[in-house]
């Protein structure tokens, strides 16, 4: 089962420079949250920040009930080993072939015989699919099959807590739709909880249970994944649709001016586009986070724009939930879909 | 849903005044980390298990970048003392007492000096462009999130496989730079051999071999810390790494000089000298 992470009034700058403010918000535990955000806004910091690689100015991470700024050193080695990190470039060590590199976790904190661990190993390796590239170095291959190789890494020893900091930039959309199945499958598996640093918009609108968007030093917005697809906050809005129209600029934000340019053009933000269903474990059955469609918008009176939760079969799922879920057992716990 | 979507989105000043980079920076923060960092190391150097592997790997990877050049300056460096120091003792009519000062000369000052600039160049490059590229790849954040220390699985072996290999250099240098002396002396300058052999023990004594060695023991702790500590703080990409490079060499060279002068003046008032 998951980990819950509680981050509290979290602060962190370099220098003068502030990075992002009060950042508060919750990860529940064995769900999938994404965070989003303009390209330097500090997503990666903070992820860095929530495994105690970089120390916050103010404020608290809480695992369980261990704060990992504030962890004496020999406390954060142990916690972090409930995280698994896939870093940006995938973050290998240089000197070892991929087999060694997937391998190192096990080989440092377990005492499996040599053969337990090439088993585990080559199973990831199939899962992320990289069979035949054991002997291969880190400079020898792609940044996709490198960043495939760090996810398998940081899978082998079953963490508790996934943290992916960008794991579909610089993959093909084929490759970014197989990892984001694998992502859901492996959460439906391990009810590990995650957290994915991302731009990918389909990625964020499928995948997730919850998601947080980072703009202007400051958390936006944090909730479930149906709360910021129906909201109509202009930032949150124009991320999500990937427009032109709304608060960010090029550079970070547009000024006034700007801002009163756009709305004399007759740029409007335009109706919201449908919510997609999330995306489901592959092999039918239901991750113990799974939420029913629409239960978060019936929840709150708000209406889906029109064509919601229509699947590329054209399935409506609103209409297919209670059948879907009549037909299977649930992994643990959340049946019905609602949450515990 | 922990957010309301209607926060104020102005830009706020920052409530932060963080001490300033700069001056204050340079004197105070960064002398203060590496010290912080060389304790944390002396402190990971007692953890079990030790890095045999990485510390034999890093060893003879220092002997191989640093042998060659090291012998390349030790002969020009026993030969041009042996010119100038030869020159003036001829001329006080001590001819036979070249050897003794060569072996003086070299022993004491030139081989651990040499031995720094060739650690500090040669190794302290090595070491910091290998844990900044380390560092840059973000491999570094990945091994401590994998819950290994670096300091205990990279910096440890790296300052101790420098240290070993510092001794051993010294030796070199003493060897070689004597054996450039002898024969720039004796068969250039004209010099007698049996002179320049008896003379060997004529002012040099056993504790100038050992303090020589103390010094290299310390040159190479401090090339190995200052060039571990500039690397596992390299950012801003592959320039940031060339500069990390550069500090290091350039920091590390100005410490062992003001080592070497600090122990000097130590061993000349704790060991009484010989006198002719």
């Amino acid at each position: 089962m998951g980990v819950e992470i509680r981050v509290d009034g979290l602060t962190k700058s370099f220098g003068r420079q502030v990075i992002w403010e009060d950042v508060t918000l919750t990860l529940p535990a064995g769900e999938i949250s994404v965070m989003l955000g303009p390209s330097g806004t500090g997503k990666s910091v903070f992820l860095k920040t929530l495994v105690g690689l970089l120390k916050p100015d103010r404020g608290h991470c809480w695992i369980g009930d261990r704060d990992m700024p504030h962890l004496r050193e020999h406390d954060l080695y142990e916690t972090r080993k409930l995280f698994g990190v896939l870093f940006q470039d995938g973050a290998l060590f240089g000197s070892m072939n991929l087999f060694d590199n997937i391998a190192f976790p096990l080989r440092e904190h377990t005492n499996k015989s040599e053969s337990a661990v090439k088993k585990i190993v080559m199973e990831k390796m199939e899962m992320v699919g990289l069979v035949g590239a054991e002997r291969k170095l880190p400079g020898e291959i792609s940044g996709g099959m490198r960043k495939r190789a760090g996810l398998a890494r940081a899978l082998v020893l079953e963490p508790e807590i996934i943290l992916c900091d960008e794991p579909d930039s610089g993959l093909d959309p084929v490759r970014t739709a197989y990892l984001n199945q694998l992502i859901v499958d492996l959460n439906a598996e391990t009810n590990a909880t995650f957290l994915i640093v991302t731009h990918d918009i389909n990625t964020a609108r499928t995948v997730p249970d919850n998601i947080g968007l980072l703009f202007r030093r400051e958390l936006v917005m944090f909730g479930p994944r149906e709360m910021l697809l129906s909201s109509e906050e202009p930032v949150v809005r124009q991320f999500l649709n990937a427009r032109k129209v709304g608060p960010i600029g090029m550079s970070e934000e547009k000024d006034v001016s700007e801002l009163e340019a756009e709305a004399r053009m007759g740029h409007d933000p335009g109706v919201l586009p449908p919510i997609p269903p999330q995306l489901m474990p592959a092999d039918g059955r239901l991750r113990a986070a799974q939420r029913a469609p629409g239960e978060w918008l019936r929840a709150h009176g708000v209406t889906p724009p029109a064509g919601s939760f229509v699947d590329e079969q054209g399935r409506d799922w609103l209409e297919e939930w209670p059948r879907y879920v009549a037909e299977r057992t649930p992994v643990a716990g959340g049946a019905g879909g609602g949450r515990p | 849903m922990t957010q309301a979507p209607e926060r104020e989105s102005e830009t706020k000043p920052s409530r932060l005044a963080p001490v300033a980079d700069g001056a204050v920076n340079v004197i105070f923060r960064e002398p203060g980390r590496f010290f912080a960092m060389s304790l944390d190391t002396a402190r990971a150097a007692f953890k079990w298990p030790f890095q045999w592997q990485e510390f034999l790997q890093q060893a003879w990877f220092i002997v191989s970048v640093t042998v060659a050049p090291t012998i390349m300056v030790a002969i020009p460096f026993g030969a041009i003392l042996s010119l100038q120091v030869g020159n003036l003792i001829r001329q006080l009519g001590a001819q036979s007492q070249t050897g003794s000062t060569a072996v003086l000369a070299i022993v004491r000052e030139a081989s651990p000096i040499v031995t720094a600039l060739l650690i500090a160049a040669a190794a302290g490059s090595a070491i910091c462009a290998d844990l900044g590229a380390r560092k840059i790849r973000e491999e570094i954040d990945a091994m401590e999130v994998l819950g290994i220390n670096p300091l205990h699985r990279l910096v440890v072996p790296r300052v101790l496989a420098c240290a070993f290999v510092g001794l051993f250099l010294n030796g070199i240098v003493s060897v070689v730079g004597i054996a450039g002396g002898y024969i720039f002396n004796v068969m250039l300058q004209g010099g007698t051999p049996g002179a320049y052999m008896s003379s060997f023990s004529g002012l040099a004594q056993l504790p100038d071999l050992y303090q020589a060695e103390v010094k290299a023991l310390v040159f190479g702790v401090t090339a190995a810390l200052v060039a571990s500590y500039k690397g596992l703080t390299a950012s801003g990409g592959p320039k940031g790494v060339g500069d990390a490079v550069n500090q290091t060499v350039v920091i590390a060279a100005m410490a062992l000089f003001v080592e070497n002068f600090v122990l000097s003046a130590l061993y000349f008032q704790l060991v009484p000298q010989k006198g002719m």
